[in-house]
Protein backbone atom coordinates (compact mmCIF):
# COMPACT_ATOMS: atom_id res chain seq x y z
CA UNK A 1 0.00 0.00 0.00
CA UNK A 2 1.57 3.73 -0.84
CA UNK A 3 1.85 6.32 1.64
CA UNK A 4 -1.11 7.52 1.40
CA UNK A 5 -3.90 4.67 1.27
CA UNK A 6 -1.65 3.65 4.46
CA UNK A 7 -2.39 7.48 5.94
CA UNK A 8 -6.20 6.91 5.35
CA UNK A 9 -6.76 3.70 6.09
CA UNK A 10 -4.83 4.71 9.45
CA UNK A 11 -7.14 7.58 9.34
CA UNK A 12 -10.57 5.72 8.94
CA UNK A 13 -9.29 3.47 11.81
CA UNK A 14 -8.77 6.63 13.84
CA UNK A 15 -11.61 7.76 13.06
CA UNK A 16 -14.49 4.51 13.64
CA UNK A 17 -12.22 3.31 16.73
CA UNK A 18 -10.84 6.07 18.90
CA UNK A 19 -15.11 7.23 19.94
CA UNK A 20 -15.27 3.29 21.09
CA UNK A 21 -12.21 3.14 23.20
CA UNK A 22 -14.04 4.16 26.66
CA UNK A 23 -16.74 1.71 26.00
CA UNK A 24 -14.39 -1.23 24.62
CA UNK A 25 -12.45 -0.49 28.40
CA UNK A 26 -15.60 -0.40 30.09
CA UNK A 27 -16.48 -3.82 28.31
CA UNK A 28 -13.13 -5.28 28.79
CA UNK A 29 -12.73 -4.63 32.46
CA UNK A 30 -16.91 -6.54 32.88
CA UNK A 31 -14.86 -9.68 31.25
CA UNK A 32 -11.58 -9.76 32.80
CA UNK A 33 -12.47 -7.95 36.41
CA UNK A 34 -9.09 -6.32 36.07
CA UNK A 35 -7.83 -3.70 35.65
CA UNK A 36 -4.24 -4.06 34.48
CA UNK A 37 -5.93 -7.36 32.65
CA UNK A 38 -8.91 -4.93 31.25
CA UNK A 39 -6.12 -2.52 29.93
CA UNK A 40 -4.19 -5.43 28.33
CA UNK A 41 -7.08 -6.14 26.48
CA UNK A 42 -7.93 -3.02 24.93
CA UNK A 43 -4.44 -2.20 24.02
CA UNK A 44 -4.14 -6.02 22.06
CA UNK A 45 -7.07 -5.74 20.59
CA UNK A 46 -6.32 -2.43 19.14
CA UNK A 47 -3.10 -4.10 17.59
CA UNK A 48 -5.30 -6.69 16.32
CA UNK A 49 -7.89 -4.14 15.10
CA UNK A 50 -5.52 -2.12 13.04
CA UNK A 51 -3.71 -5.05 11.71
CA UNK A 52 -6.49 -6.62 10.23
CA UNK A 53 -8.02 -3.62 9.45
CA UNK A 54 -7.18 -3.74 5.59
CA UNK A 55 -9.86 -6.74 6.07
CA UNK A 56 -12.65 -5.01 7.67
CA UNK A 57 -15.04 -3.52 4.78
CA UNK A 58 -15.84 0.19 5.33
CA UNK A 59 -19.78 0.79 5.47
CA UNK A 60 -20.17 -2.84 7.37
CA UNK A 61 -20.64 -2.71 11.31
CA UNK A 62 -17.35 -1.75 12.69
CA UNK A 63 -18.58 -1.93 16.10
CA UNK A 64 -19.68 -5.60 16.19
CA UNK A 65 -16.26 -6.07 14.40
CA UNK A 66 -14.29 -4.56 17.02
CA UNK A 67 -16.21 -6.24 19.97
CA UNK A 68 -15.65 -9.54 18.38
CA UNK A 69 -11.83 -9.25 18.45
CA UNK A 70 -12.23 -8.01 21.56
CA UNK A 71 -14.27 -10.96 22.84
CA UNK A 72 -11.95 -13.21 21.23
CA UNK A 73 -8.84 -12.27 22.24
CA UNK A 74 -10.46 -12.57 25.61
CA UNK A 75 -11.56 -16.24 25.11
CA UNK A 76 -8.22 -17.02 23.98
CA UNK A 77 -6.56 -15.01 27.16
CA UNK A 78 -5.57 -17.23 29.99
CA UNK A 79 -8.64 -16.07 31.83
CA UNK A 80 -10.49 -15.90 29.27
CA UNK A 81 -9.97 -20.02 28.46
CA UNK A 82 -10.75 -20.44 32.66
CA UNK A 83 -13.90 -18.82 31.55
CA UNK A 84 -15.10 -21.10 29.44
CA UNK A 85 -13.74 -24.20 30.86
CA UNK A 86 -16.73 -23.06 33.80
CA UNK A 87 -19.54 -22.50 31.33
CA UNK A 88 -22.10 -25.25 31.65
CA UNK A 89 -21.83 -28.06 29.09
CA UNK A 90 -25.58 -27.84 28.39
CA UNK A 91 -25.56 -24.46 27.25
CA UNK A 92 -25.73 -25.03 23.57
CA UNK A 93 -28.54 -27.48 24.38
CA UNK A 94 -30.36 -24.77 26.49
CA UNK A 95 -29.62 -22.68 23.67
CA UNK A 96 -31.76 -24.91 21.39
CA UNK A 97 -35.52 -23.52 22.39
CA UNK A 98 -36.38 -20.34 23.71
CA UNK A 99 -37.01 -19.90 27.18
CA UNK A 100 -40.80 -19.57 28.56
CA UNK A 101 -42.59 -16.78 29.85
CA UNK A 102 -41.37 -15.67 33.19
CA UNK A 103 -43.77 -14.46 36.16
CA UNK A 104 -42.54 -11.09 37.34
CA UNK A 105 -43.21 -10.15 40.61
CA UNK A 106 -44.40 -6.44 40.23
CA UNK A 107 -43.50 -5.21 43.84
CA UNK A 108 -40.12 -6.91 44.22
CA UNK A 109 -39.62 -5.30 40.50
CA UNK A 110 -40.29 -1.35 42.07
CA UNK A 111 -37.71 -2.41 45.01
CA UNK A 112 -35.12 -3.65 42.63
CA UNK A 113 -35.64 -0.75 41.00
CA UNK A 114 -34.69 1.48 43.57
CA UNK A 115 -32.02 -0.76 45.10
CA UNK A 116 -28.48 0.48 45.08
CA UNK A 117 -26.10 0.25 42.00
CA UNK A 118 -23.99 -2.06 44.10
CA UNK A 119 -26.05 -4.35 44.43
CA UNK A 120 -26.54 -4.54 40.72
CA UNK A 121 -23.10 -4.29 39.86
CA UNK A 122 -22.66 -7.23 42.20
CA UNK A 123 -25.13 -9.34 40.94
CA UNK A 124 -23.31 -8.62 37.25
CA UNK A 125 -20.68 -9.83 38.58
CA UNK A 126 -21.65 -12.99 39.88
CA UNK A 127 -22.76 -13.91 36.35
CA UNK A 128 -21.43 -16.18 34.12
CA UNK A 129 -18.99 -14.25 31.70
CA UNK A 130 -21.83 -15.49 28.69
CA UNK A 131 -24.79 -13.90 30.27
CA UNK A 132 -22.86 -10.79 31.59
CA UNK A 133 -21.47 -10.21 28.35
CA UNK A 134 -24.76 -9.88 26.34
CA UNK A 135 -26.71 -8.27 28.99
CA UNK A 136 -24.26 -5.15 28.40
CA UNK A 137 -23.86 -5.61 25.05
CA UNK A 138 -27.62 -5.44 25.27
CA UNK A 139 -28.55 -2.69 28.09
CA UNK A 140 -25.08 -0.43 28.35
CA UNK A 141 -23.88 -0.85 24.39
CA UNK A 142 -27.40 -0.78 23.24
CA UNK A 143 -26.43 -3.42 20.36
CA UNK A 144 -29.23 -4.44 17.98
CA UNK A 145 -29.83 -8.40 17.99
CA UNK A 146 -28.49 -8.02 14.77
CA UNK A 147 -25.45 -6.89 16.06
CA UNK A 148 -25.06 -8.91 19.10
CA UNK A 149 -24.82 -11.94 17.14
CA UNK A 150 -22.16 -10.67 14.46
CA UNK A 151 -20.11 -9.85 18.18
CA UNK A 152 -21.05 -13.43 19.73
CA UNK A 153 -20.62 -15.14 15.94
CA UNK A 154 -24.19 -16.91 17.36
CA UNK A 155 -27.61 -17.15 15.39
CA UNK A 156 -30.26 -14.32 16.22
CA UNK A 157 -32.23 -17.30 18.02
CA UNK A 158 -29.81 -17.69 20.30
CA UNK A 159 -29.16 -14.04 21.45
CA UNK A 160 -32.85 -14.02 21.97
CA UNK A 161 -32.84 -17.42 24.17
CA UNK A 162 -29.45 -16.17 26.04
CA UNK A 163 -30.55 -13.20 26.72
CA UNK A 164 -33.57 -14.33 28.29
CA UNK A 165 -32.20 -16.61 30.09
CA UNK A 166 -29.33 -13.98 31.76
CA UNK A 167 -32.21 -12.08 32.79
CA UNK A 168 -33.95 -14.45 34.34
CA UNK A 169 -31.07 -15.35 36.26
CA UNK A 170 -30.09 -12.11 37.24
CA UNK A 171 -33.06 -12.16 38.70
CA UNK A 172 -32.82 -14.87 40.21
CA UNK A 173 -29.57 -13.65 41.81
CA UNK A 174 -31.17 -10.42 43.05
CA UNK A 175 -34.01 -11.30 44.39
CA UNK A 176 -32.69 -12.56 47.56
CA UNK A 177 -30.84 -9.84 48.10
CA UNK A 178 -33.89 -7.64 47.55
CA UNK A 179 -35.98 -9.66 50.04
CA UNK A 180 -32.82 -8.61 52.60
CA UNK A 181 -33.19 -4.75 51.80
CA UNK A 182 -36.65 -5.30 52.20
CA UNK A 183 -36.41 -6.73 55.29
CA UNK A 184 -33.96 -4.17 56.82
CA UNK A 185 -36.06 -1.41 55.58
CA UNK A 186 -38.93 -3.04 58.02
CA UNK A 187 -36.60 -3.05 60.49
CA UNK A 188 -35.57 0.33 60.22
CA UNK A 189 -39.19 1.22 60.12
CA UNK A 190 -40.26 -0.54 63.02
CA UNK A 191 -37.01 0.58 65.10
CA UNK A 192 -37.84 4.28 63.76
CA UNK A 193 -41.87 4.33 65.47
CA UNK A 194 -40.42 3.09 68.65
CA UNK B 1 -54.29 -11.17 22.03
CA UNK B 2 -53.65 -14.04 24.49
CA UNK B 3 -51.87 -13.02 27.39
CA UNK B 4 -49.24 -16.00 26.96
CA UNK B 5 -48.41 -15.45 23.35
CA UNK B 6 -47.44 -11.67 24.81
CA UNK B 7 -45.75 -12.95 28.06
CA UNK B 8 -43.51 -14.77 25.37
CA UNK B 9 -42.50 -11.76 23.39
CA UNK B 10 -42.30 -8.99 25.90
CA UNK B 11 -37.95 -9.02 26.24
CA UNK B 12 -38.53 -8.51 22.83
CA UNK B 13 -40.94 -5.77 22.70
CA UNK B 14 -39.19 -3.87 25.64
CA UNK B 15 -35.76 -4.52 23.05
CA UNK B 16 -37.22 -2.79 20.41
CA UNK B 17 -37.32 -5.74 18.30
CA UNK B 18 -40.52 -6.87 17.55
CA UNK B 19 -41.11 -6.81 13.69
CA UNK B 20 -43.19 -3.59 12.37
CA UNK B 21 -46.34 -5.52 11.61
CA UNK B 22 -46.56 -6.81 15.46
CA UNK B 23 -45.99 -3.48 17.06
CA UNK B 24 -49.15 -2.13 16.52
CA UNK B 25 -51.32 -4.82 18.40
CA UNK B 26 -48.74 -4.92 20.77
CA UNK B 27 -48.95 -1.80 22.21
CA UNK B 28 -52.34 -1.91 22.18
CA UNK B 29 -52.61 -4.73 24.51
CA UNK B 30 -50.15 -3.99 26.67
CA UNK B 31 -52.28 -0.71 27.05
CA UNK B 32 -55.46 -2.52 27.70
CA UNK B 33 -53.93 -5.24 30.02
CA UNK B 34 -52.24 -4.78 33.53
CA UNK B 35 -50.79 -7.78 34.03
CA UNK B 36 -48.71 -7.28 30.64
CA UNK B 37 -48.31 -3.71 31.60
CA UNK B 38 -46.63 -4.41 34.96
CA UNK B 39 -44.61 -7.27 33.25
CA UNK B 40 -43.07 -4.89 30.37
CA UNK B 41 -42.60 -2.16 33.54
CA UNK B 42 -40.69 -4.64 35.08
CA UNK B 43 -38.54 -5.68 31.94
CA UNK B 44 -37.70 -1.42 31.45
CA UNK B 45 -36.83 -1.21 35.16
CA UNK B 46 -34.68 -4.34 34.77
CA UNK B 47 -32.89 -3.06 31.23
CA UNK B 48 -32.26 0.85 32.72
CA UNK B 49 -30.91 -0.94 36.38
CA UNK B 50 -28.70 -2.81 33.85
CA UNK B 51 -27.89 -0.08 31.96
CA UNK B 52 -27.18 2.74 34.57
CA UNK B 53 -24.60 0.12 36.85
CA UNK B 54 -23.22 -1.51 34.12
CA UNK B 55 -21.57 1.99 32.92
CA UNK B 56 -19.33 0.94 35.97
CA UNK B 57 -15.42 1.09 34.89
CA UNK B 58 -13.67 4.30 33.06
CA UNK B 59 -10.00 3.93 31.60
CA UNK B 60 -6.97 5.78 33.84
CA UNK B 61 -6.05 9.00 32.60
CA UNK B 62 -2.11 7.09 32.50
CA UNK B 63 -3.58 4.05 30.19
CA UNK B 64 -5.17 7.04 27.75
CA UNK B 65 -2.26 8.93 27.58
CA UNK B 66 -0.34 5.56 26.57
CA UNK B 67 -2.93 4.17 23.93
CA UNK B 68 -3.41 7.69 22.92
CA UNK B 69 0.54 8.27 21.63
CA UNK B 70 0.32 4.57 20.20
CA UNK B 71 -2.04 5.95 18.16
CA UNK B 72 -1.56 9.08 17.27
CA UNK B 73 -0.96 10.13 13.61
CA UNK B 74 2.27 10.43 11.67
CA UNK B 75 3.07 13.87 11.07
CA UNK B 76 1.71 14.25 7.77
CA UNK B 77 3.45 15.50 4.70
CA UNK B 78 2.65 18.15 2.94
CA UNK B 79 0.78 18.57 -0.34
CA UNK B 80 3.55 18.69 -2.75
CA UNK B 81 5.37 15.93 -0.78
CA UNK B 82 2.81 14.16 -1.36
CA UNK B 83 2.92 14.40 -5.11
CA UNK B 84 6.14 14.03 -5.34
CA UNK B 85 6.06 10.70 -3.71
CA UNK B 86 3.08 9.92 -6.24
CA UNK B 87 5.14 10.29 -8.83
CA UNK B 88 8.03 8.10 -6.81
CA UNK B 89 5.35 5.34 -6.07
CA UNK B 90 4.24 4.79 -9.57
CA UNK B 91 8.12 4.47 -10.42
CA UNK B 92 8.57 1.97 -7.73
CA UNK B 93 5.61 0.50 -9.60
CA UNK B 94 7.32 -0.18 -12.47
CA UNK B 95 9.83 -1.35 -11.47
CA UNK B 96 8.09 -3.33 -8.78
CA UNK B 97 6.74 -5.54 -11.49
CA UNK B 98 9.67 -6.93 -12.70
CA UNK B 99 10.36 -8.74 -9.30
CA UNK B 100 6.87 -8.29 -7.95
CA UNK B 101 7.16 -12.18 -6.74
CA UNK B 102 10.47 -11.38 -4.53
CA UNK B 103 8.51 -8.06 -3.06
CA UNK B 104 5.75 -10.13 -2.10
CA UNK B 105 7.87 -12.63 -0.14
CA UNK B 106 9.74 -9.83 1.04
CA UNK B 107 6.82 -8.21 1.98
CA UNK B 108 5.37 -11.13 3.86
CA UNK B 109 8.59 -11.73 5.37
CA UNK B 110 8.81 -8.51 7.25
CA UNK B 111 5.53 -8.49 8.12
CA UNK B 112 6.08 -11.65 9.80
CA UNK B 113 9.14 -10.45 11.82
CA UNK B 114 7.48 -7.14 12.79
CA UNK B 115 4.40 -9.31 14.10
CA UNK B 116 6.85 -11.39 16.05
CA UNK B 117 8.48 -8.51 17.79
CA UNK B 118 4.96 -6.98 17.93
CA UNK B 119 4.21 -10.29 20.29
CA UNK B 120 7.40 -9.95 22.34
CA UNK B 121 6.79 -6.00 23.34
CA UNK B 122 3.05 -7.39 23.83
CA UNK B 123 3.97 -9.82 26.21
CA UNK B 124 6.76 -8.19 28.34
CA UNK B 125 4.58 -5.08 28.64
CA UNK B 126 1.77 -7.67 29.71
CA UNK B 127 0.45 -7.90 33.80
CA UNK B 128 0.70 -11.33 33.08
CA UNK B 129 3.47 -12.55 30.49
CA UNK B 130 3.30 -16.09 30.80
CA UNK B 131 0.48 -18.83 31.84
CA UNK B 132 3.45 -21.37 33.08
CA UNK B 133 5.55 -19.90 35.31
CA UNK B 134 8.47 -22.36 35.60
CA UNK B 135 11.99 -22.32 35.31
CA UNK B 136 11.97 -26.28 35.08
CA UNK B 137 11.84 -27.34 31.13
CA UNK B 138 10.48 -30.74 32.41
CA UNK B 139 7.07 -28.38 33.68
CA UNK B 140 7.00 -25.92 31.01
CA UNK B 141 7.18 -28.25 28.17
CA UNK B 142 4.46 -30.57 29.56
CA UNK B 143 1.72 -27.56 30.03
CA UNK B 144 2.01 -27.34 26.10
CA UNK B 145 0.36 -31.03 25.22
CA UNK B 146 -2.93 -30.78 23.93
CA UNK B 147 -2.55 -27.34 23.39
CA UNK B 148 -0.92 -27.28 20.48
CA UNK B 149 -0.17 -29.50 18.12
CA UNK B 150 3.62 -30.01 17.85
CA UNK B 151 6.26 -31.24 20.32
CA UNK B 152 8.93 -29.71 20.84
CA UNK B 153 12.43 -30.19 22.55
CA UNK B 154 13.97 -27.53 25.35
CA UNK B 155 17.50 -27.14 25.74
CA UNK B 156 19.57 -27.89 29.15
CA UNK B 157 20.58 -24.37 30.89
CA UNK B 158 23.06 -26.02 33.06
CA UNK B 159 26.28 -23.82 32.88
CA UNK B 160 24.39 -21.24 30.91
CA UNK B 161 23.95 -17.83 31.52
CA UNK B 162 20.54 -18.38 30.64
CA UNK B 163 17.15 -19.08 32.88
CA UNK B 164 13.49 -20.28 31.41
CA UNK B 165 11.16 -17.92 32.64
CA UNK B 166 8.19 -19.83 31.57
CA UNK B 167 5.80 -19.78 28.30
CA UNK B 168 2.02 -19.17 26.90
CA UNK B 169 0.08 -20.04 23.92
CA UNK B 170 0.54 -17.20 21.39
CA UNK B 171 -1.13 -17.10 17.93
CA UNK B 172 0.92 -15.69 14.22
CA UNK B 173 -1.23 -15.04 11.41
CA UNK B 174 -4.06 -17.44 13.06
CA UNK B 175 -1.60 -19.82 13.39
CA UNK B 176 -1.04 -21.19 17.37
CA UNK B 177 2.44 -21.78 18.66
CA UNK B 178 4.85 -21.62 21.75
CA UNK B 179 6.26 -18.64 23.11
CA UNK B 180 8.72 -19.07 26.00
CA UNK B 181 10.74 -16.58 27.69
CA UNK B 182 14.06 -16.54 28.65
CA UNK B 183 16.45 -14.34 31.10
CA UNK B 184 20.04 -13.57 30.59
CA UNK B 185 21.71 -10.91 32.80
CA UNK B 186 18.33 -9.07 33.15
CA UNK B 187 17.59 -8.89 29.31
CA UNK B 188 14.21 -10.89 28.32
CA UNK B 189 14.38 -13.15 25.57
CA UNK B 190 11.21 -14.42 23.32
CA UNK B 191 11.56 -17.79 21.68
CA UNK B 192 8.64 -18.82 19.43
CA UNK B 193 8.05 -21.62 17.88
CA UNK B 194 5.47 -22.17 14.44
CA UNK B 195 4.63 -25.34 12.39
CA UNK B 196 6.47 -23.93 9.31
CA UNK B 197 3.66 -25.33 6.93
CA UNK B 198 0.92 -23.34 8.22
CA UNK B 199 2.95 -20.11 8.13
CA UNK B 200 1.64 -17.96 5.50
CA UNK B 201 4.97 -16.86 4.25
CA UNK B 202 8.30 -19.05 3.23
CA UNK B 203 11.07 -18.04 5.39
CA UNK B 204 14.84 -18.03 4.69
CA UNK B 205 16.88 -18.83 7.86
CA UNK B 206 18.81 -14.97 8.79
CA UNK B 207 19.64 -13.32 11.38
CA UNK B 208 18.43 -9.45 11.99
CA UNK B 209 20.19 -6.86 13.72
CA UNK B 210 19.19 -4.31 15.51
CA UNK B 211 18.11 -0.61 13.34
CA UNK B 212 15.79 -2.80 11.48
CA UNK B 213 13.18 -4.18 13.99
CA UNK B 214 14.63 -2.83 16.90
CA UNK B 215 15.51 -6.04 18.52
CA UNK B 216 17.73 -8.66 17.86
CA UNK B 217 16.56 -11.47 15.92
CA UNK B 218 17.30 -15.16 14.74
CA UNK B 219 14.83 -17.36 12.85
CA UNK B 220 15.30 -20.32 11.49
CA UNK B 221 13.72 -23.89 10.20
CA UNK B 222 14.06 -27.10 11.87
CA UNK B 223 12.08 -30.76 11.95
CA UNK B 224 9.12 -29.11 10.68
CA UNK B 225 9.12 -25.75 13.04
CA UNK B 226 10.41 -22.92 12.59
CA UNK B 227 11.90 -20.64 15.34
CA UNK B 228 11.99 -17.34 16.59
CA UNK B 229 14.61 -15.77 19.06
CA UNK B 230 14.10 -12.29 19.69
CA UNK B 231 15.14 -9.51 22.20
CA UNK B 232 17.37 -6.71 22.96
CA UNK B 233 19.81 -9.07 24.35
CA UNK B 234 23.48 -8.99 22.43
CA UNK B 235 23.43 -10.42 18.94
CA UNK B 236 25.85 -12.96 20.83
CA UNK B 237 23.01 -14.09 23.48
CA UNK B 238 20.95 -14.61 20.67
CA UNK B 239 22.71 -16.67 18.54
CA UNK B 240 24.06 -18.69 22.03
CA UNK B 241 20.10 -19.60 23.06
CA UNK B 242 19.15 -20.10 19.18
CA UNK B 243 22.52 -22.60 19.42
CA UNK B 244 20.93 -24.54 22.55
CA UNK B 245 17.58 -24.96 21.02
CA UNK B 246 19.35 -25.99 17.69
CA UNK B 247 21.17 -28.78 19.64
CA UNK B 248 18.34 -29.82 21.38
CA UNK B 249 15.96 -30.25 18.74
Amino acid sequence: MDVSGANLQLDSFEELATPLFDQLYNFAHWLTQNRDEAEDLVQETYVKALKGFSSFQLGTNFRAWIYRILRNTFLTSRKGRKVTMTVPLDLDEEEESPEPAIERDTPETLLLARSSHELMQKALDELPVHFREILLLCEVEEMSYQEISETLSVPIGTVMSRLSRARQTLRNQLRPQVHQEAGQRIDRGTNHGL
Amino acid sequence: MVCESWKAKVDTYVDGEVPEEEIASLDSHVRNCSSCSADALSCVQLKRAIQVAGKRFTPSVEFRKRMHRRMAPKPRRSFRLGWILAAAAAVVLVAGSLTSTYLGNRSGTDQIFSEIADLHVATLASSSPVDVISTDRHTVKPWFQGRIAFAFNLPELQNSEFSLLGGRMTYLEQTPGAHLIYDVRKHHISVFMFQERSLPARLSDSALQQGKLSFNMETWSQGGLRYFVIGDASVADIDRLAKLFKTAS
